[in-house]
């Protein structure tokens, strides 16, 4: 399934390919073009957006809503930047529940979080360079990575090595995945460009990634996802594809035509999803509104099965989209960096 | 650390059998024991001592610091120090918001259960009495302490303080710190602080706190220091200093005169001297943060005769990451404290012979 695109390329007319191209899109700046999915002809599928739906205490506030994960019991989890980083509790209907973590020491930048199968939630720290493991009842159990001392202690952190980046420690990590095993797999991330496997105790296995576009490098793996078979998804952010490695990281295939995948998720269930985020990043390239913003739902061999959403301020609409959670393929959960929020989003994939 | 691979291919044989002949100690590794309420959190737990009453102190980088200032740093809070009854039901915080409480490195009980507690962020030890009043704090917060590292911090690496510039402490007879890492007592009540990173050297104070006399320089000689992090005195009063990047225990008399060395341990990161008629020595050669190597922590007698050792570097029960501190009243009951997986770990040693 390598490399869809020159596939596609084949089977598609030319012109077919900017048939169903954004009004404007005459007048995209040159990142904007770069930035446009390849595949076209998606098939949307209805949606809606439960407004408001988390009830935040009246003295509490999201801030940046980088990440969000829903437990077996349907709890949500938001990892957010708030005047701290922040990590909330929230029931299925979204009651305010109670706050993780109050005053972690790996609380530093929040980045991702997600919820393994047994219930434990693990928090992601670009700031503190962490991946940090909670038991359902919210106490940390494993600690991965370590926080840098501060610049003025006796023993500064080393220099990043980008050749021989350390087993045990970031550079600014991005997310977490698990195996039927439970082996832990971290993207690592914006400093490091590498995937990294532990055992489920927290030891070092292998990893895989360099800095670069050849096939297995990456350039800033952004998010990952594990399918029930064991392979890993990489957002391959900068580099505009999706990269899949097996169980041992060797290199599988790319999807490069859902634009620049910033956030994966993959259902869990006999037929699994995969969604990817084509996230519009901010507002300083207002053209890029044209062409980012969707989240796209694929086979797992990278076959699109269909899309929804696009940039903007609405209920509804996506404003720097950064995590997915998709334990109910049909009813997603999404937090977005800009607008300091997470949607509920009911997908009528059958067009009901 | 580079003098260690030295030290080690002269007396290779030393460093290499006698530590690998050690015979395993059966323990018990309980991760669980400390009970804290819902809000509060270990980062990391530098250090760990108990009281006479089996009360336990954990002294743990909390890690919410914050800087005020622009041309000139404020940076205040990093570390909290929590109590916890002998069968480890939180108690209290002592010192909340404390000026010295920057980056936590080790606490210490001394024979009147006041607590000690030593900052290598603002290089102070900072002295309370068993009811958690300050009494008395040694050396000096520098006045500007710049966290990022960017220029108009003070004077370098150091942090500068007292506002001239250049290292705390160095060449002064006097107990201005750079980066202290331990202290202990002698029965006179004496203090010996290890002061590491820059000066490398051990300060001796009387029992009032006035400077009495300093020791050592940076170097792999006997009698100096690469990082000494970690102090210990038995009942005679020989001091006793973890040497962790020259990979050995120095032992020195009570004034400071060079006696011997324990070079087949490791690094020690954490040593401990057990009271009563028997003591026995303890030295954790644990992991560096970036690696799971190592780990083992030895039980020896006072002259370097190792009787066993137990544990390895991990992340799970019965083992340890980068254990820094070693509580060690009662010799087979002892508290750990880890740096790199946030928790105190009590240490059950059976079978002790």
């Amino acid at each position: 399934m390598s490399h869809v695109t020159s596939l596609l390329a084949v089977l598609l007319p030319a012109a077919n390919l900017f048939a169903q191209a954004p009004a404007g899109s005459q007048n995209l700046s040159p990142a904007a073009l770069a930035t446009r999915a390849k595949v076209q002809n998606v098939p949307e599928i209805p949606y809606e957006s439960v407004p408001n739906f988390l009830k935040m205490p009246a003295n509490l506030y999201l801030g940046e809503g980088i990440g969000i994960a829903t437990n077996s019991k349907g709890h949500i989890f938001v990892y957010t930047r708030s005047q701290r980083t922040r990590l909330f509790e929230f029931d299925q209907n979204g009651n305010f529940v109670r706050e993780i973590g109050e005053g972690l020491y790996g609380f530093v930048f929040a980045h991702a979080v997600r919820v393994d199968p047994q219930d434990n939630i693990w928090a992601v720290d670009e700031g503190s360079n962490m991946v940090i493991k909670f038991n359902p009842q919210g106490r940390v159990v494993m600690t991965l990575g370590r926080r840098p001392e501060p610049a003025d202690a006796a023993l500064p952190s080393p220099a990043p090595d980008p050749a021989n980046p350390g087993k045990y420690i970031f550079n600014r990590p991005t997310d977490v995945g698990w195996d039927a095993d439970g082996n832990i797999f971290v993207t690592d991330g914006y400093g490091n460009s590498r995937i990294v496997k532990y055992d489920k105790r927290g030891r070092f296995i292998t990893q895989a990634g360099t800095r670069g576009s050849e096939p297995g490098q990456l350039n800033l793996p952004h998010s990952m996802a594990m399918d029930a078979k064991g392979n890993a998804y990489v957002a391959d952010r900068s580099n505009r594809r999706i990269q899949v490695f097996d169980n041992d990281l060797k290199f599988k295939a790319i999807y490069d035509n859902v634009g620049t995948p910033w956030e994966l998720c993959i259902s869990p269930g006999p037929h699994q999803y995969l969604f990817s985020s084509n996230t519009f990043p901010d507002n300083n390239d207002y053209t890029l509104a044209g062409v980012t913003g969707e989240v796209y739902k694929m086979e797992l061999d990278g076959t699109v099965v269909g899309k929804f959403g696009k940039a903007g301020k609405q209920w509804g609409e996506f404003s720097g989209l950064h995590e997915i959670d998709c334990r109910n393929p049909d009813v997603l959960y999404v937090s977005e960096i800009q607008l300091w929020r997470a949607q509920k989003l009911i997908l009528h994939p059958s067009g009901r | 650390m580079k003098g260690s691979g030295l030290f080690c291919a002269v007396v290779w044989v030393f460093c290499g059998l006698l530590s690998a002949q050690a015979p395993e100690i059966a323990f018990d590794g309980n991760i669980d024991f400390l009970k804290l309420p819902a809000n509060i959190h270990l980062g990391e737990a530098a250090g760990v001592a108990t009281n006479s009453k089996g009360n336990i102190f954990v002294y743990t980088r909390s890690g919410e610091s914050g800087v005020m200032g622009a041309s000139r740093f404020f940076t205040y809070g990093g570390s909290r120090l929590f109590e916890f009854d002998p069968a480890g039901k939180y108690l209290r915080e002592i010192g909340t918001g404390v000026y010295g409480f920057l980056f936590a490195q080790s606490v210490r009980i001394d024979a009147q259960d006041n607590i000690w507690a030593v900052d290598r962020g603002s290089n102070n030890i900072i002295k309370f009495d068993p009811s958690g009043r300050f009494l008395q704090v040694l050396s000096r917060k520098p006045e500007s302490v710049n966290p990022t590292g960017a220029a108009g911090g003070g004077e370098g690496r150091g942090g500068g303080g007292r506002g001239r510039g250049g290292v705390p402490g160095q060449g002064v007879q006097g107990d201005s710190f750079n980066r202290p890492t331990d202290i202990s007592w002698d029965a006179q009540g004496n203090m010996f602080v290890s002061d590491a990173y820059t000066n490398a050297r051990i300060v001796k104070l009387d029992k009032t706190g006035r400077f009495v006399k300093t020791w050592g320089a940076k170097g792999s000689d006997p009698g100096q220091f690469d990082m000494p992090n970690s102090v210990a005195v038995d009942a005679r009063g020989n001091v006793y200093v973890a040497d962790l990047g020259n990979k050995r225990i120095q032992v020195f008399d009570n004034d400071g005169t060079f006696k011997t060395q324990i070079a087949n341990v490791g690094a020690p990161w954490a040593i401990c001297v057990s009271p009563g008629a028997h003591q026995y020595l303890y030295s954790s050669n644990s992991n560096q943060p970036d690696a799971l190597d190592n780990g083992e922590i030895y039980k020896m007698e006072l002259d370097g005769t190792v009787l066993g050792k137990f544990g390895t570097a991990g992340k799970q029960a019965k083992e340890f990451g980068t254990a820094n501190e070693i509580d060690c009243r009662n010799p087979n009951t002892l508290y750990i404290g880890e740096v790199t997986n946030w928790r105190v770990q009590k240490v059950t040693l059976r079978g002790a012979r």
